[in-house]
């Protein structure tokens, strides 16, 4: 039993920690962040969803593609409703992009329609014994994703110029602009590449959880989460919070049962705000400024 | 460096719990917004009797409130086409009270209580409806039964199956039935368990609303009368993609079957769970698969573990009617044969609900909700596409299926069939 509750939280945190990967990332670099991270998923789940199984596309050829066009997506979200909003230190980009999801969770209902689908993968249809449990394929990759995205970013933001270039700009904008670094650039850089990162979430989640326009909300909720616990500080606390996170959630619902799981889960978060309000990894952060 | 980085730290929280109470306010809002418009709708208009104005040959109109989008769409299609074709055929025959027409005026509820509540209220107060049928949801039933006994309009469950919609605490009591009781229900998947699998310890999975708590309480009646052992009870939400902590709990505690009531998706993700447990225990589920499209969300090979109570099936019956019925599906809808019925209680209870509700509206001979109401009790036989209708409602009694109605089925390649053999 505790075998199957340990891998059905990483499993399931690892894939709130890559959707909060998108928070921080922009987060890191900005200071604003996509609240429409949830329905970005669904986005993702359902472009792909209908690329492949409506228009007979290869699913090798669906995902590059979904990948690109959420990442264009997410430039375009920066583009239009946070970087006009987030100007002299405004707070509005926060509703406009929380706004912006509740639109495009609608515009997936008038589109593809409020039906759950089921959306059949060889990689969710036999499970494969791992400590005695049964977990499908896509599951296992699901947190092996989550990690190497994670160092990507690392390596991305510690080695390439470009990373130096972001960094830069999540130091001073005004500076980073005086080396000559692109910031409104940059920062839409971020954008698109957080909502690439949900969209591939989205990608990962949809033949366990099944493709509906409802789908992210949740699951962008817990992001949200998953991301102040972990201290929007570095990749690695983020998805290391995320997976804390799916730990508590499955060890609620397995020992107490399904109807604590959201209980027991978010009351976590508060706790963790109180006593540690920069979150887990927050202080490392403190001593690397 | 350090006083300046903590400042900058300190900023940042701000903002991010700003971010977190603004997120949190805005879906709350969001929610809220979704109430106010839904109530809006009914609040005007007067109530008028549908009688007074009423020369023969204008139509009478019948409201039906239930999931014609969203997960469920699947029944809502299934009711509209099975009340479609009673309302024909009676319409051909003439009408009811001498020479008025049917007519069927359809409100989505998005399986949303908040909805179903507008929509029975506009339904009633504007489109002046006689008789309001209900969709598969209970929580959309149960919520709207205070609507239907202010306006004292009679409601006709044709799904939704809650033990509390028809064994309310109200007086007089306006809803009324063709379809399963869950209470009923329980008991009959309950004997099943213990007949034909010989278990005396049973597993409960439920999902986390007032559907589920109805069952809760049928199981825990019965189980004792029945000499079973309810060894635990797993409740999950519909979100939920794993919920195999949960089972494995029921499977430490010893169950030899499952007893399952959720709808299609959820349904599907428990049965997703079980495969990944690699627990091959018998399902015996309630009748929420049939909303949805369970075969393609659960997996064929999965879906075709459960085994289902249904009221209906085109398969077993040859007799006239069910030929008649099938006949006209085919031509209406483009049905090939009874596998190509997704949901064929729904058709089934709302083809036999129509027909008893044009009996009573011939046999009150008004439209006036208290009369239509005790015209119920006084019904002629009616010979139905379920079985031969004979006193079935009593001011005691208001669902006329019982337990003998009720057959157990399964997936076969896709489609339902009648169940034959063990699991």
């Amino acid at each position: 039993m505790w075998s199957q509750l340990l891998l059905s939280g990483i499993a399931v945190g690892s894939l709130y920690g890559l959707v909060a990967l998108g928070f921080q990332i922009t987060y890191a670099v900005s200071n604003t962040m996509n609240f429409s991270q949830g329905a970005s998923v669904m986005v993702g789940a359902v472009l792909c969803y209908t690329l492949n199984m409506t228009f007979g596309v290869p699913a090798l050829l669906a995902v590059p593609i979904t990948l690109v066009a959420c990442f264009g997506l997410g430039m375009l979200i920066e583009r239009l409703v946070v970087r006009p909003f987030a100007q002299d230190g405004s707070n509005s980009w926060l509703l406009t992009t929380i706004a912006l999801g509740i639109i495009l969770e609608n515009l997936a209902m008038l589109t593809f329609g409020k039906e759950t689908r089921g959306y059949p993968s060889p990689w969710a249809e036999t499970p494969i014994p791992v400590l005695g449990f049964g977990v499908f394929p896509v599951e296992l990759l699901i947190p092996v994703v989550g990690l190497a995205v994670a160092i990507a970013l690392r390596v991305l933001f510690k080695t390439t110029l470009l990373g130096k270039a972001l960094q830069a700009v999540s130091e001073s904008h005004s500076t980073a602009r005086l080396m000559g670094i692109p910031v409104e650039r940059m920062i839409a850089l971020t954008f698109g590449l957080s909502t690439a990162l949900a969209a591939l979430a989205g990608m990962l989640i949809a033949p366990v959880s099944n493709v509906s326009a409802t789908m992210g909300t949740l699951l962008g909720l817990k992001a949200f989460a998953t991301a102040i616990i972990g201290g929007l500080a570095n990749p690695w606390g983020v998805m290391v919070a995320g997976i804390i996170y799916g730990l508590v959630e499955s060890a609620a619902a397995g020992l107490l049962g399904g109807t604590y799981r959201e209980i027991i889960g978010f009351a976590v978060v508060i706790v963790m705000l109180a006593l540690r309000p920069y979150g887990l990894f927050g202080q490392a952060l403190v001593k690397k400024v | 460096m350090t006083q300046n980085s903590r400042d900058r730290i300190l900023f940042k929280r701000r903002q991010v719990l700003q971010g977190a109470t603004g997120f949190g306010a805005a879906l709350l809002l969001s929610k809220l917004a979704g109430c106010t418009t839904t109530t809006d709708d009914g609040t005007p208009a007067t109530a008028t009797e549908g009688t007074d104005s009423s020369a023969a040959g204008d139509p009478i109109k019948l409201g039906l409130v239930a999931a014609i989008t969203g997960p469920s769409a699947v029944s809502g299609e299934a009711i509209t086409r099975g009340l479609t074709i009673a309302l024909e055929e009676i319409n051909a025959n003439g009408g009811v009270m001498g020479g008025r027409p049917l007519e069927l005026v359809i409100r989505d509820d998005e399986s949303t209580p908040a909805k179903g509540v507008a929509s029975a209220r506009e339904l009633i107060e504007q489109e002046n409806v006689a008789l309001v049928f209900g969709g598969l949801d209970s929580p959309v039933s149960l919520a709207m039964l205070p609507v239907f006994h202010e306006l004292e309009v009679p409601y006709m469950g044709v799904w939704a199956a809650a033990t509390g919609i028809t064994r309310n605490d109200f007086d007089p009591n306006y809803a009324f039935r063709v379809s399963a009781n869950d209470n009923i229900v329980d008991s009959f998947l309950l004997r099943y368990a213990k007949n034909e699998l010989g278990a005396t310890k049973v597993g409960l999975v439920l999902i986390n609303n007032p559907w589920g708590e109805s069952n809760q309480q049928g199981f825990e009646e019965w189980a004792p009368k029945y000499d079973m052992e309810i060894v635990g009870i797993e409740k999950f939400n519909d979100g939920d993609t794993d919920i195999s902590s949960q089972l494995s709990r029921l499977q430490e505690g010893g169950a030899e079957v499952l007893l399952m009531v959720a709808n299609a998706a959820p349904s599907a993700q428990a049965m997703k769970s079980l495969v990944r447990l690699g627990w091959d225990v018998p399902v015996v589920s309630h009748w929420g698969p049939t909303g949805g499209r369970f075969p393609e969300l659960a997996g064929a090979d999965a879906a075709a573990r459960v085994v289902l109570m249904q009221t209906y099936s085109f398969y077993e019956a040859a007799d006239d009617r069910t030929q008649s019925v099938l006949g006209k599906l085919q031509e209406k809808y483009n049905i090939a044969g009874p596998e190509d019925i997704i949901a064929p209680v729904g058709i089934a209870n709302a083809y036999d609900a129509m027909h008893l509700v044009a009996l009573a509206l011939d046999t009150a001979g008004t439209t006036e909700g208290p009369v239509l109401r005790a015209s119920f009790y006084e019904l002629p036989t009616y010979e139905g596409l379920i079985k031969t209708y004979e006193n079935s409602f009593t001011p005691d009694n208001h669902d006329a299926l019982n337990e003998d109605d009720y057959i157990l089925v399964q997936w076969q390649d896709n489609k339902l069939v009648p169940f034959k053999g063990t699991v």
